[in-house]
């Protein structure tokens, strides 16, 4: 086990959470205001990122119950979904459809096809940097000297 | 397996229902747009012709399907086999329903495809996936060569429909290239020679397959063009000499090495070229009886072969060998299995009174009522049929009195288990078939004559199986007799051919070329791709300066000094992105490097709060970040410091080509500045993305929806690249395959070991 910092253990759990449901603000916030889902996903992977400097690999697996590609595989879906979906409504692909709503206590709500088209792109933001993580963070990393003689 | 015949199955019963209509003179059409820009379309015609390919096609399918059913009781693949043979059902029906060139393409295409994935359905043994892939490259050449020719008539003739193209040909130099194309795909389809080697390859494939593709219908296909051609195109250029040459050697020399191979499947398989030399010579030269021969052919070849090709797959799957050295007699419950075989192989040497019989004695009696150079066809036709004789007999006395025909290897073994009738059941429905065309030819005689019409409107036919003491029935009686004196004087011909054998095979040859190809390609690829990641970053950077700068020099580029600087806050923020690129560019170890290129990158950001554009700075903030982070990741596995020993490039020479990109990047923006002659197109993104985009953010607008597709192919990307690192970071630390023992074919090695 590697030897862990307490202060940056802890430091970095309080913030995980807050800097988490920031990315999700940005990603819904952004059709209107600065942000969208490539910052959101990117913002994040930051704190992936924060997670694996505190706690290597182990801690990153232990984030999401669901593994890195899943999220590929789920974002894409999403992308892809709402970008076929107006096909069989006879449109155009990619067309973009509102729909808004009055509803109690948060007043008039608007939802468009763009927020799930950006909520793909920041699952696959999101998993790309997983998957590097998964692919480049082992805590065992052979010494570069190694690599250069071929044991078989 | 039983549910797939049902495909081909309504298709026999439509295509009984729509016979009537058909027959008598009015083809059955269906259209449907595709690419109208391209006269691309779904045009469907039905003629008598296409009627008689549908009959075959999948009247045979219906049986095979039938009979894939037992062959694969015991094995997994049925499932697949069912699935892409339906398939290919279907792109067949495409090709010989088709009345657009390019429609007719892509169904041909489709048909190499599943060919492809059917003879490599075992894609665990390497000679499979060789001959799948032999059989593909042919094809598939010869493909797009006919495609170059498709697009060569429909040009010459402005139209691609196949109907008006053969109504009123089109003529010219153009035309005589293209029919040459045309034909290129044709003889690489029907694997005439030089092209012929994939097919016996193909035999790998189990035997239902051979027997559908590779006897009854896949294999027609060239025939079928060069039928629909002929009469159209025949006094084209060279095309007549050209089909009737390489028919006519192909036919000999495949009959000849029929002679030869110990393997039931390979004989079959050079027996089916060599048919297809006579098919081909039939239709190809275009005169309108011998166009009703090959139409009386056609029908009757699909019959015998396909029901022999069932007889082999029976021996193989009960006696587990096709070797004619090792097949042990067949003995008790075998009757029914021999009876399709000694009927299907006396229909394909015409003897009286089968199917086969009246179709060549039609094509005799046509070429004899021909030209002097109708006759010399005719000898040669003689000559092949002679050679047919020979090796049906091949097979049937290998058959029933294996010792008659080969030594065997070592004492034969007990009469294998009998065959299920149900096995042996659509085979014998084949030969039923063969018998009763033969004893009542006015059931198809009406079909033939209509379908043959449907090709050349001065075709005729009238089938009988008595025509009286002529010179056809002669001719007849002389081949079947020169036939069996072959076949009685085969150990000695079997000493010749071994003494003059080639040592050289269609297969070697075609090895030989791939392998030379990819020498090539590792020879010029071990140039071109240094592996030097500075060399790339080089070549790619000079070439993306200096191309685009030669272009703006040579024209009127400045445009004046720009007429302000930017607000004074710029001044700092460029003194750190200058001073970390600096810096990053003299550091000595790789970790410092990271992070002051990362200095500059926030350099980048903080240009863009200046700006006022808080999207793209806090991008450019959340990139840099993770960039860094990824960044070490990586450098974890290398050395701390450079390099020392010399780099792949001088530092003097890195340092020109930096000063030159930089020195392009420079004048590119000063050019820019003043290059602007149309109103920028950002303006109307603006003033469109809260009405049509539902958004108040443009950036974000343009990225879902303005330019929605460029994201929807960038986070493919993304994904496609999150899988690339984890398979490429892995990809070390697997066990390496095993070297694959079998025979080292280039596909086995391009493939990789399992």
């Amino acid at each position: 086990m590697k030897l862990r910092s307490l202060i940056l253990d802890t430091t970095v759990r309080l913030i995980f959470d807050a800097v988490l449901v920031f990315s999700i603000y940005l990603l819904f916030a952004g059709h209107n205001q600065p942000g969208g889902g490539f910052v959101g996903g990117l913002v994040a992977a930051a704190a992936v990122a924060l997670r694996y400097l505190a706690g290597g690999l182990e801690e990153v697996r232990s984030i999401f119950r669901i593994r890195p590609w899943s999220f590929l595989s789920l974002g894409l879906l999403l992308v892809l979904g709402t970008a076929l979906l107006p096909l069989f409504g006879g449109g155009p692909p990619l067309d973009q459809w509102a729909w808004e709503a009055e509803v109690a206590l948060l007043g008039k709500v608007k939802a468009t096809s763009a927020t799930v088209f950006d909520s793909g792109v920041y699952l696959i933001v999101v998993g790309l940097v997983l998957m590097a993580f998964e692919g480049l963070g082992e805590s065992q990393v052979t010494e570069p000297r190694d690599l250069g003689e071929d044991p078989r | 397996m039983a549910i797939g015949g049902l495909a081909p199955l309504a298709v026999v019963v439509w295509a009984v229902t729509a016979a009537p209509g058909i027959l008598d003179g009015t083809p059955v059409t269906s259209s449907h747009e595709w690419v109208p820009g391209l006269g691309l379309g779904v045009d469907l015609r039905a003629d008598a012709f296409s009627l008689l390919m549908i009959v075959l096609v999948s009247g045979i399918g219906a049986l095979v399907f039938a009979y894939g059913r037992r062959y694969f009781s015991h094995s997994d693949k049925g499932g697949r086999v069912a699935g892409l043979l339906t398939l290919f059902a279907g792109a067949m029906l495409g090709v010989v329903l088709a009345d657009n060139l390019l429609m007719l393409y892509v169904c041909w295409e489709l048909t190499s495809v599943t060919s492809y994935l059917l003879i490599g359905i075992d894609d665990a043994e390497a000679e499979a996936r060789s001959a799948a892939l032999h059989a593909l490259v042919v094809t598939a050449s010869g493909g797009l060569a006919m495609l170059g020719g498709f697009v060569l008539l429909g040009q010459a003739a402005g139209t691609y429909q196949i109907s008006a193209i053969l109504a009123d040909p089109p003529s010219g130099t153009t035309v005589s290239v293209a029919v040459v194309l045309v034909l290129l795909g044709a003889f690489t389809k029907s694997a005439q020679y030089p092209f012929h080697g994939w097919l016996p390859g193909a035999m790998v494939a189990p035997t239902p397959i051979s027997a559908y593709l590779h006897s009854a219908a896949m294999v027609k296909a060239g025939v079928y063009l060069v039928a629909r051609f002929a009469p159209a195109f025949a006094a084209v250029g060279i095309w007549r000499p050209l089909v009737i040459t390489v028919g006519l050697v192909t036919m000999i020399v495949g009959g000849l090495r029929a002679l030869r191979p110990w393997d039931l499947k390979q004989l079959l398989a050079f027996g089916t070229i060599s048919q297809l030399g006579f098919l081909m010579v039939l239709f190809g030269i275009g005169q309108p009886e011998a166009t009703a021969a090959g139409a009386a052919l056609i029908l009757t070849h699909g019959l015998f072969k396909a029901a022999l090709f069932m007889v082999v797959g029976i021996v193989d799957h009960e006696a587990h060998t096709r070797d004619l050295r090792v097949i042990p007699a067949l003995g008790r419950g075998w009757g029914p299995t021999k009876a399709v075989a000694v009927v299907s192989a006396a229909s394909m040497a015409a003897v009286a009174p089968l199917a086969g019989f009246i179709a060549k004695e039609k094509a005799y009696e046509a070429l004899l009522h021909g030209t002097a150079a109708d006759r010399l066809v005719l000898a040669g036709i003689v000559a092949g049929s002679i050679l047919t004789v020979a090796y049906s007999l091949r097979i049937v006395v290998g058959l029933l009195r294996p010792d008659l025909v080969a030594e065997a290897l070592e004492p034969r073994g007990a009469s294998p288990h009998a065959p299920a009738i149900g096995f042996v059941l659509p085979g014998l429905v084949l030969a039923a078939a063969s018998v009763l065309l033969g004893l009542l030819p006015a059931l198809w005689s009406d079909l033939v004559d209509e379908a043959s019409r449907a090709l050349d409107a001065a075709a005729y036919a009238e089938l009988k199986l008595w025509h009286g003491v002529n010179t056809a029935l002669v001719l007849s009686l002389g081949t079947l007799a020169a036939g069996a004196t072959v076949f009685a004087l085969r150990r000695a011909i079997a000493t010749f051919q071994a003494r003059t054998a080639p040592d050289w095979s269609a297969a070697g040859a075609f090895d030989a070329v791939i392998g030379g190809l990819l020498r090539t390609a590792r020879l010029v690829t071990g140039v071109v791709q240094s592996g030097s990641l500075p060399i790339y970053a080089a070549v790619i950077l000079t070439t993306a300066a200096v191309a685009p700068a030669t272009a703006l020099l040579l024209g009127d580029w400045w445009s004046g000094w720009p007429d302000h600087l930017g607000p004074a806050v710029h001044l700092p923020i460029a003194g750190v992105i200058v001073g970390g690129a600096l810096a990053a560019a003299l550091a000595k170890r790789r970790f410092v490097a990271a992070l002051l290129l990362g200095v500059a990158g926030y350099g980048m950001a903080l240009l863009f709060v200046a700006h006022g554009a808080p999207d793209l700075a806090l991008t450019q903030f959340a990139v840099e970040t993770l960039s860094v982070v990824i960044f070490l990741l990586v450098l974890r596995r290398l050395p701390d410091r450079f390099e020392r020993r010399p780099p792949a490039l001088r530092p003097p020479v890195r340092l020109a080509v930096s000063v030159v990109v930089g020195a392009f990047v420079v004048v590119m923006a000063l050019a820019a500045n003043g290059a602007r002659t149309e109103a920028p197109i950002s303006t109307e993104m603006s003033e469109r993305a809260l009405p049509d985009g539902d958004g108040k953010n443009v950036v974000n607008v343009i990225l879902v929806d303005i330019r929605g597709l460029d994201t929807l192919g960038e986070v493919t990307v993304l994904a496609v690249a999150g899988i690339g690192i984890v398979a490429l970071a892995r990809a070390g630390s697997r066990p390496r395959p095993q070297p694959v023992r079998r025979r080292r074919t280039w596909s086995a090695r391009a493939g990789g070991g399992r």
